[in-house]
């Protein structure tokens, strides 16, 4: 019979046994984009016009979506953070489902709503718009996809700020307005950053949606993921030095991640900082 | 000096329904348990809480007034309200925090609450006694009509309290505008407010200088939130013009007051005597026991001897020795004792047994 001590190192054995295996097959991927390509053959690879227009078409439609997404998703997210109404809870879930909705799935949503034929369609053919393998339509997918993790986490950071601090800066003659802008954005930052970070990411990784929305046109609608799948029987290296731009972004965006999250936890209430709890400094 | 007027004002809270008026001249304390409704009133008055009805004024001019369809936002409510927590923006600086009230003004008010020197301080690196000179400061540049104060005392640690407590009296001594303060504690109330009104479940049991108070508490609850022993008991008739209470545990005490029947009898700590032989003085009424509890106050001690809680200075109380368990002679004057009436026992009083934070610990 083993003892007690003979027990426990098998123990720790064990742990560190299972935390070796989940982080070499969590990492191995990334090393081995690495692995593949050297950093010159990398910087060669981003002259390949392919690889130069996926990265315009993702960039550019990826930065509009955001600003959309900044500025409609923030008032909405303030909205539902800061008022309670009937059906409150289930805004909030419907504003979730894209979250967990399958890809293929909100593509052909897209499809059936702003399509030729969709719901919408027509009245936008009025305005001679055609949205369907356009570049708007990748930035129509990018934000549909992207929108409720901003807007998920920007409800966390306007609930999280304290209520008394608002209510102090009315009293202190500032209009609503003022409050928003000099007081509750200020404080809510933080997880606002934090959610623009994960929404990002998850904009630049779009595919299923985008490719079912928008097509695969190299220059027009063809983001880095499309080319990737698009070159990747083609053009190996081209596109292992996409993977590894996008590993270096997500990195980028990993850490914004982290750092809003952090500075939230510690600006959002005035009663954390006052007694010493924050739990970062 | 202006006054601020709150005429029937009716807020619905969740377990009653706030109901009361308010004069508010000088210094005005409305003091209560915990969940009586007081900070509602702070908050219907800055126009944080929209109430049901009334009308809330100072002097001319009106900031609610449910039956002219008046509600001010809090913004155009010359109000300043200092927050319990303080309420500090902790992304500003000190100096930003009163900029935030006026601008070109933070000077003045920077110079005046001592706190210049912590300009550029954040609210988390300050103390609590600087938090709230920040935040008077605060309020104060507003240019406010009325200053309304959050439990002023209560974010402070006790060596901290006593002396901002001193600060504030004289801060509220030279201010020119009414000031309207909650707390739960009736000894900072008397310290800081000409004038205490009890709230109890929103509404109000009575209102008076603090010695008013103490002297003629009008129920039971009054007069044990003043700090009273409250003894229950049976009045019996009595010789000499003198009653007769047999006190529930069986004690006979003698009161000058008339009663009868069922009553509470209300004997303050500071009139009791604490000896270790019986007193041959006029005290009509001595209680034989052991001290129960030592709780120390300050310079001050409260000893606890069967019924009743009696206060003495620690001089005392080194001079004779006293320690738990050692059996005195606690003696009061029938004249001591104030006859109260028994009002029905709400659960606002029920979850603070016994009395108001003076007696407790």
């Amino acid at each position: 019979m083993a003892g007690p001590s003979v027990r426990r190192t098998l123990l720790t054995v064990a742990y560190v046994g299972a935390a070796v295996v989940a982080m070499t097959f969590l990492l191995l991927p990334i090393v081995a984009i690495f692995a593949h390509t050297s950093p010159a053959e990398l910087v060669e690879q981003l002259g390949n016009p392919v690889v130069q227009d996926a990265f315009v078409v993702s960039l550019k439609t990826s930065l509009i979506a955001q600003t959309l997404i900044l500025l409609f998703g923030t008032p909405a997210a303030f909205l539902l953070a800061s008022r309670r109404f009937r059906g409150h809870s289930l805004a909030i879930t419907l504003v979730e489902l894209p979250l967990v909705l399958p890809p293929a799935v909100a593509g052909i949503g897209l499809l059936a709503a702003f399509g030729r034929l969709g719901l919408l369609g027509s009245s936008l053919d009025a305005f001679g718009i055609s949205l369907p393998f356009t570049q708007s339509a990748v930035t129509v997918a990018v934000a549909y996809v992207a929108s409720p993790l901003y807007i998920r986490q920007a409800i966390a950071a306007f609930e999280a700020t304290d209520p008394d601090l608002a209510a102090a800066s009315r009293t202190l003659g500032a209009s609503p307005v003022r409050t928003f802008f000099r007081v509750i954005l200020p404080l809510a930052r933080g997880g606002l950053i934090a959610g623009l970070a994960l929404s990002f990411a998850r904009g630049l990784g779009e595919f299923g949606a985008t490719i079912m929305f928008a097509g695969s046109l190299q220059g027009v609608t063809q983001t880095v993921p499309l080319a990737i799948y698009a070159q990747f029987d083609q053009d190996f290296d081209a596109t292992l030095a996409m993977s590894a731009v996008l590993v270096l972004f997500s990195v980028v965006l990993l850490a914004a991640l982290h750092a809003g999250l952090s500075w939230q936890r510690s600006e959002s209430t005035s009663s954390q900082s006052l007694f010493g709890l924050s739990g970062s400094s | 000096m202006a006054t601020l007027r709150v005429d029937q004002l009716t807020v619905p809270l969740r377990a009653f329904r706030l109901q009361l008026r308010l004069e508010v001249g000088s210094t005005l304390a409305l003091v209560g348990p915990s969940g009586a409704g007081k900070t509602t009133v702070l908050r219907a008055v800055a126009g944080l809480v929209r109430p049901e009805s009334g009308r809330i004024a100072v002097d001319d001019d009106v900031f609610f007034d449910g039956e002219r369809g008046i509600d001010l936002p809090p913004e155009r409510r010359r109000v300043g309200l200092v927050f319990q927590e303080y309420a500090l923006f902790p992304h500003m600086t000190v100096r930003q925090n009163v900029e935030y009230a006026r601008r070109h003004a933070a000077d003045e008010y920077l110079e005046r609450f001592r706190i210049a020197h912590l300009e550029d301080a954040r609210p988390h690196q300050l103390s609590g006694g600087e938090r709230q000179r920040v935040a008077l400061a605060r309020a104060l540049a507003r240019d406010p009509q009325v200053l309304l104060l959050d439990e002023p005392l209560s974010a402070l640690d006790a060596h901290t309290k006593t002396t901002v407590r001193a600060e504030l009296h004289d801060l509220l001594a030279e201010l020119e505008i009414p000031v309207l303060l909650v707390t739960h504690d009736f000894e900072d109330a008397a310290a800081l407010a000409d004038q205490v009104s009890v709230i109890v479940e929103g509404t109000i049991r009575q209102t008076g200088t603090p010695t008013e108070l103490v002297a003629e508490p009008a129920d039971s609850f009054v007069a044990s939130f003043t700090g009273a022993n409250l003894l229950h008991g049976q009045a019996e008739p009595g010789r000499d013009r003198s009653t007769r209470v047999r006190l529930d545990d069986g004690t006979l005490v003698a009161t000058a007051e008339p009663a009868h029947g069922r009553v509470a009898l209300a004997v303050y700590p500071w009139d009791v005597t604490v000896g270790l032989t019986p007193p041959h003085d006029s005290a009509l009424n001595v209680v034989h026991a052991p001290i129960r509890n030592i709780v120390e106050l300050g310079n001050r001690v409260r000893l606890t001897v069967g019924p009743v809680s009696a206060e003495i200075t620690a001089e005392s109380l080194g001079r004779l020795g006293l320690e738990p368990g050692r059996v005195v002679y606690a003696s009061f004057k029938a004249t001591g004792i104030r006859v109260v009436a028994e009002h029905e026992v709400t659960a606002a009083e029920r979850a603070s047994p016994g009395a108001g934070p003076a007696l407790a610990p």
